[in-house]
């Protein structure tokens, strides 16, 4: 029906960071394909983010919030260990109270598990509406290679039934999972920990690559059959890698590559590529997305554009624009202060 | 520096989305609700009413030296702002580096509020961003 | 209605008073009062006593029948008023009453505030409380932070600038350098307020009235009765008070204060003069913007006018008008419930041409000014000689 995205202003560069950590900038940046990230302001956190991102998507969709049956909001930097964001969106954007609502957490693919929940309650006619949610402020360990990637931002999906004034319809979902320790945080830790290069084949190659191609399977569709294409973006390699393997082109995985401008933002990466790519997508045409969630399982999407898409364009800015205008640089000490690393006692 | 979770919580849709109240006797709209109209007294009729959160700054300071609740967000500029629908409010203006001066146009964000401890609840309201 | 006058006033030094407690000022400002009126404990007959926030200064409430402990006025009734900074003016107004009802002749007047024996940090907290604090402090909006958005209005619609607000610092510093009891007693220049902390835009250190300890006590009578007492009794002619929202934003103006326009305009036809009449006030200047505001709401100076005013010495010492010769709240320094009746007792002094090195020649006509919060409450006084 709509979807919204909210990206913090302030950025850092791979620069800056690694000069922190005397390392090679230039280095990571090809290695990684990433050029800056994304950083919340002191005040912001995935909740927040996840309420502009949310309200962007009510208003995108132009229906009235009270008709929301469920909110979903994915993430693994809740603000609290106890006590839902969900809640804090669900009334931020004015659902009334007959409303299904809970937090998930399947590191970053929580907001496309979110989506996948909604399409079931659609489906059994259980609500009319149903919003996800995927917003992270992400967490990487000083010094570590994630430090250059985890980013902040989310976006929203408001789902509906088909017919019925929507700009695109999801054809298919499934998703390949198992138990793969490839990256975890346990309760109270500040960063997460990964398994280093392990992350990698059996993390999130075979996971977006397994979904994909069982989705093909029971659809029949192939790489040449999408116009577009998205995959979970923990750096800007892994998902041109993925695309090549796969058999996709770099022309259909371009417009919803966003992780080289913001980072990795975690929950929020899979969806906010899928919102660049709505952005740019004419009616007719279809999109893959599968995203990945360590842990480990990936999520797999057919999505056909409708008719409706343009019309409903009206005053929605577009990803690019949100990321591109009015950003603002950060140093590394600004950074830590930003991300209550440091603090007055 | 404790947030009561009721005070918090009666307060939240007031908070959360810049909802407030116009008396139909006068047409006056009040942010927050007021309990009695300021015109009509004991024949108020007020009713609930959202905000749209574009405003104007009437007046603005940035607070070098903060309360302790605020300690880590100091310093922080503060706004009196003409909301489009007339009523006066008092509220944050987050730093987008775009100009702060009065007569400027903002809208409404939400945001968390103030430093907390790391047990104490999270308090989120409407700050305004200059457009 | 009787006439009512002042036969006793008292002060302490104000200032960081380290060595002594809420009881020891009372003390002090108390039994000088009674010795001033020529009085003893035992004739006292009514206690009201202004304070602010003594339960968050020092966790001390039911302060009145305390203070009336201390100073031997045995069981007498005794109440606490509090009204923010404007605590002492409303006790002082409540005691007014009282005797002009003819309910009671003695009543003792009495303001205090200790505000050192906690942070600064929780002292602007409590301080804060005068404001709303559902919509004001709970935003982390301070009481410097009200008054420097009325003062950067102010700056907007009548081009008031930062050099001419420094200047009611630097004259209120000049007199209270003439005053034994007030807590900075040094010289500063424009510059100086120009380059101290910035506290909140445009306000600055110099522009902010301190944290001090004190207290003030006026002992009042029916004039009929004040000759027995005092020499020289001194009449309340006119005590007005009014209020106003306690929220900035609800107000209609924000560049005067509406409950001090109010109440002058009540007191001027009470006392039946007009603001030309006026020799010597002590107005209400918490911050330097505070006492622009005053000048203009009491008349003396139309409104945008009083800054260049002020700027250009108009209202120092024996100048047009002498405006706080105490030092004000600025220069004697702010223990808030003492405030409004420490302005009583400067007052009383200058009209007794008791003022010694700062006596304004020739007063005849005294005001005071005393407002709470950002301007919910204010209480105006004027006051002649009675004898």
């Amino acid at each position: 029906m709509g979807y919204g995205v909210y990206v913090p202003i302030y950025r850092i560069r791979v620069e800056e960071i690694a000069k922190v950590w005397n390392e090679d900038a230039e280095g990571i940046k090809t290695s990684l394909n990433i050029v800056e990230k994304s950083v919340q302001d002191k005040d912001e956190d995935a909740a927040t983010i996840a309420v502009q991102a949310a309200r962007r998507a009510v208003s995108h969709a132009g229906i009235d919030a009270r008709e929301i049956g469920a909110v979903y909001v994915g993430s693994e930097s809740h603000p609290y260990a106890v006590k839902p964001t969900a809640t804090i969106v669900k009334e931020a954007i004015g659902t009334g109270n007959r409303v299904m609502a809970a937090d998930l957490e399947f590191a970053c693919k929580a907001g496309t598990a979110g989506m996948q929940m909604v399409m079931g309650l659609i489906d059994s006619n259980m609500i009319k509406y149903g919003m996800t949610v995927g917003s992270d402020t992400a967490q990487g360990r000083p010094g570590d290679a994630l430090e250059y990637t985890a980013g902040a931002g989310g976006a929203a999906f408001i789902l509906g039934k088909g017919g019925s004034g929507n700009i695109a319809e999801i054809l298919k979902t499934v998703s390949f999972t198992s138990d793969t320790p490839d990256f975890w945080r346990k309760e109270g830790a500040s960063f997460p920990s990964h398994g280093g290069r392990f992350t990698g084949e059996p993390g999130y190659f075979n996971h977006t690559i397994s979904a994909t191609k069982m989705l093909f399977e029971e659809t029949g569709f192939k790489p040449s059959d999408f116009d577009y294409a998205v995959f979970h973006q923990p750096n800007g390699r892994f998902p041109t890698n993925v695309a090549k393997q796969l058999g996709f082109t770099s022309e259909q995985i371009k417009n919803g590559l966003i992780t080289p401008m913001i980072g990795n933002t975690y929950s929020g990466a899979s969806l906010i590529g899928l919102a660049a790519t709505l952005d740019v997508a004419m009616p007719g045409q279809k999109i893959l997305v599968t995203s990945f969630g360590s842990g480990a399982g990936s999520d797999s999407f057919a999505i056909e554009v409708t008719e409706n898409i343009e019309a409903r364009r009206g005053s929605l800015v577009p990803v690019r624009d949100i990321i591109s205008k009015n950003k603002t640089y950060v140093d590394y000490s600004i950074y830590l202060k930003h991300k209550k690393a440091i603090k007055k006692e | 520096m404790d947030v009561a979770p009721a005070s918090l919580w009666r307060k939240i849709n007031t908070r959360y989305n810049l909802v407030g109240n116009t008396c139909k006797n006068c047409n006056t709209s009040y942010f927050p609700q007021r309990v009695v109209c300021r015109n009509c007294g004991r024949k108020s009729k007020l009713e609930e009413r959202k905000f749209s959160g574009n405003g104007t700054i009437f007046s603005f300071t940035r607070i070098m030296v903060p309360p302790d609740a605020f300690r880590e967000d100091a310093p922080y500029t503060i706004g009196l702002i003409k909301l489009d629908e007339g009523p006066m409010v008092e509220g944050h203006i987050i730093d987008n580096c775009a100009e702060i001066k009065i007569g400027g146009k903002v809208k409404t964000v939400f945001r968390r509020m103030q430093t907390e401890d790391k047990e104490d609840l999270i308090r989120y309201q409407y700050k305004f961003e200059p457009l | 209605m009787r006439d009512v006058a002042i036969i006793g006033a008292g002060l302490t030094k104000f200032g960081e008073r380290w060595n002594v407690g809420m009881k020891e000022l009372m003390e002090e400002a108390g039994l000088a009062a009674l010795e001033d009126a020529n009085i003893s404990s035992r004739d006292v007959e009514m206690l009201f006593g202004g304070t602010m926030a003594p339960g968050s200064f020092i966790e001390q409430e039911h302060t009145a029948a305390l203070i009336a402990d201390q100073l031997g006025f045995h069981n007498i009734p005794a109440v606490r008023v509090e009204n923010a900074c404007a605590s002492g003016g409303s006790a002082l107004r409540l005691g007014y009453i009282t005797v002009a009802s003819g309910i009671h002749d003695i009543v003792v007047v009495g303001g205090v505030e200790k505000m050192t024996d906690i942070t600064a940090s929780a002292a602007t907290t409590a301080l804060g409380g005068a404001g709303d604090q559902e919509w004001e402090l709970s935003q982390g909006i301070t009481f410097p932070g009200l008054y420097a958005l009325i003062a950067k209005r102010h700056m907007y619609e009548y081009g008031t600038t930062e050099e001419q607000l420094a200047s009611v610092a630097v004259k209120n510093h000049e007199n209270a350098g003439k005053n034994e009891f007030a807590q900075f007693r040094n010289k500063i220049t424009i510059e100086d307020v120009m380059k101290s902390k910035l506290i909140a835009d445009p306000l600055k250190l110099l522009d902010c009235s301190p944290i001090s300890d004190g207290a003030a006590v006026i002992v009042l009578a029916p004039l009929e009765k004040a000759k027995k007492y005092n020499d020289t009794p001194i009449k309340i002619v006119a005590s007005a008070q009014a209020s106003d929202t306690l929220r900035l934003a609800d107000r209609d103006s924000i560049t005067e204060l509406k409950a001090t326009k109010i109440a002058a305009q009540n007191a001027y036809k009470q006392a039946n003069v007009s603001p030309s009449d006026v020799d010597v006030l002590e107005v209400h200047d918490c911050f330097t913007i505070a006492e622009v505001l005053a000048m203009e709401d009491l008349g003396i100076y139309q409104k945008g006018k009083a800054a260049k005013a002020i700027a250009d010495g108009e209202t120092a010492l024996n100048g047009k008008v002498s405006v706080n010769t105490s030092g004000g709240l600025k220069g004697c320094g702010h223990p808030v419930g003492a405030t409004g009746v420490k302005q009583a007792v400067e007052i009383t002094w200058q009209l007794r041409g008791d003022a010694k090195g700062r006596q304004v020649s020739g007063a005849e006509v005294g005001m005071t000014h005393n407002v709470g919060g950002s301007g919910a409450t204010a209480v105006v006084h004027i006051f002649k000689r009675g004898d």
